[in-house]
């Protein structure tokens, strides 16, 4: 099963991360990577560049508004994630819980969807349904 | 779980068991080369966690628990030879040396040998003195941290059988006095075939299994996948271990598409490739590109890497590359000639060039009888004469593909197409 790591940090986590060596971040979080690459859990990950190059889109209205960032009332700051593919919810939190973060960052675990979570009658079912009988014409006209 | 002291048991064995996920390769290969036997290792590292179990849900779980468990595995090996009065010199200096070094959270390896360890670990799990059969259950064992319970249940034997499969292997180690060593340089190759060899035989039969109801086992395959990766980090100089990684992310990248909800198999032209898994695709493109920067070819897995890149790399089932394909069955043939090989490439040819040049391929394979009695050689010849119209002897053919599958779940999708010939 995957997991995405979603990292999150308030302002302040990333005003106090700022003030710490940039080469001393990138060891960190390069050993933490290379730790996953070697178990063979790291499927992907990226990080993301600074919140004020961000845009959002927000749909309370129709048509949705635009907004560059920053974002005056956002508490938190989505900042880069990973996905891991490991065996159990225990072994994702395990991992999550050796990322080398400092106090105001927030790791949040989540299960990437499977197959199976979605129902027999679910919408891609039936596209599956129709992708197959398209296939099949194709097949015929061949 | 109502009960909060059973719940929060419950939710330190799980702790446990990822924490032993993580580290038990390197507790048991930290472990084998300070006592020098594999088996042992094993047995001290479980006595550990039995220990773990035990003391975490009443001290808490400490700051480095894989650290916790090998230091505890240590003193374990310590008493037992203690107890038995066997303690020479050397035994004495490393007791002496844990003893004065008392913090259990204090990492007890050396970065710089750790990897190596991992590595003699893989290398003594798949070693040649080993049958088969258990060298992937040690390798599944030892390496990849599963239980007994799970490696039984993956390939359908009883737990029992797998428990004295893994204390024979550790008996028969112990017995040719394996050393817990990385090969010889001009062994290498040879050793790593094996280790590969184990590899893919997880994979395949996570991928497609050969006996019960259901047609694959992923996290079978997965598991292989991440030893396969895990193993390309330790011999990064090695081009084949980048072919074996490209082929697992490049199979696995179809797990979501192979099956429908019930189980049902769903073959490749048939499956929604919006289900296919990019990142996994990504993955095994960027594997087989190291292979290639190695600048010394492509070998047995990464020309079926190749293959299946051309698969995953289609839009469409029709804009698949079925000429290249062949062109990399008739590399594959030649490095290891095979007759599953030549029927592969009989399919590549039926899309390529035709049913009936195919045909003529698949039909020297049954003159030739070496494929007598496997099931996909009538599958595959039906699949062909239906495309010739040639419905009565295809649907014979299938039906005989369906008395010869052991897959319950192979057996009915074969009886459906022969039903539905007439």
């Amino acid at each position: 099963m995957k997991y995405m790591l979603i990292m999150r940090s308030n302002d302040e986590a990333v005003e106090a991360y700022n003030e710490i060596p940039f080469e001393q971040v990138i060891e960190q979080m390069g050993r933490y990577n290379e730790s996953l690459i070697n178990a063979g859990v790291m499927a992907a990950g990226e990080g993301l560049t600074d919140a004020s190059e961000g845009v959002v889109v927000d749909f309370s209205s129709q048509p949705p508004t635009v907004t560059d960032g920053p974002y005056g009332e956002t508490k938190e700051l989505f900042n880069g994630f990973w996905i891991l593919q490991v065996s159990s919810r225990e072994e994702a939190i395990e991992w999550a819980s050796r990322c080398p973060l400092s106090p105001g960052s927030k790791l949040e675990v989540r299960r990437v969807t499977e197959l199976s979570d979605f129902p027999q009658d679910n919408e891609w079912i039936q596209k599956e349904a129709e992708w197959i009988a398209d296939a099949e014409r194709a097949k015929a006209d061949e | 779980m109502d009960d909060p002291v059973a719940a929060s048991a419950e939710a330190v064995r799980r702790r446990v068991a990822a924490v032993w996920r993580i580290e038990s390769a390197r507790i048991v290969a930290t472990l084998a080369r300070y006592v020098g036997d594999v088996g042992l290792a094993e047995d001290l590292a479980q006595e550990a966690v039995v220990d773990a179990l035990r003391q975490w849900p009443r001290d808490g779980v400490p700051a480095s628990p894989g650290a916790w468990l090998t230091a505890v595995a240590k003193r374990k090996a310590i008493d037992g030879w203690r107890r038995r009065e066997r303690l020479d010199e050397r035994y004495a200096a490393m007791a002496h040396d844990l003893d004065t070094r008392t913090d259990p959270n204090a990492p007890p390896w050396d970065p710089d040998t750790i990897d190596d360890d991992v590595l003699r670990l893989v290398f003594i799990s798949c070693h040649p003195v080993l049958a088969r059969d258990a060298q992937v259950a040690l390798t599944l064992r030892v390496v990849g941290g599963l239980s007994t319970e799970e490696i039984a249940r993956a390939f359908l034997v009883p737990t029992a059988t797998v428990q004295q499969r893994i204390v024979r292997a550790k008996k028969t180690l112990s017995a040719a006095h394996v050393p817990f060593e990385v090969p010889a340089r001009e062994e290498l190759p040879d050793r790593l075939a094996s280790v590969f060899g184990v590899l893919y035989l997880i994979f395949n039969e996570g991928y497609a299994a050969s006996a019960g109801d259901e047609w694959m086992r992923p996290e079978l395959s997965l598991e292989a996948l991440r030893l396969a990766r895990s193993l390309s980090r330790l011999v990064p100089r090695e081009p084949e271990v980048h072919g074996l990684v490209a082929l697992f992310e490049f199979q696995a990248s179809r797990f979501g598409a192979r099956t429908t909800e019930d189980g049902e198999p769903v073959l490749l032209p048939d499956q929604d490739r919006t289900r296919w898994d990019r990142t996994l695709i990504a993955r095994g493109t960027a594997a087989l590109a190291r292979q290639d920067a190695l600048g010394r070819g492509r070998g047995y897995y990464g020309l079926q890497a190749g293959i299946a890149e051309c698969h995953a790399t289609a839009a469409r089932a029709a804009d698949t590359d079925w000429e290249r394909i062949v062109l990399l069955y008739e590399a594959l043939g030649r490095l290891a000639p095979s007759p599953v090989i030549d029927l592969n490439r009989a399919v590549a040819v039926s899309m390529s060039e035709g049913p009936a040049t195919a045909l003529r391929i698949v039909d020297e394979l049954v003159a030739s009888g070496r494929l007598s009695g496997y099931h996909l050689l009538p599958s595959v010849r039906g699949e062909l004469l239906d495309r010739l119209g040639r419905a009565a002897e295809a649907r014979e053919e299938l039906q005989m593909a369906a008395r010869l599958t052991r897959n319950e779940r192979e057996r009915a999708v074969l009886l459906r197409k022969a039903d539905a010939l007439t």
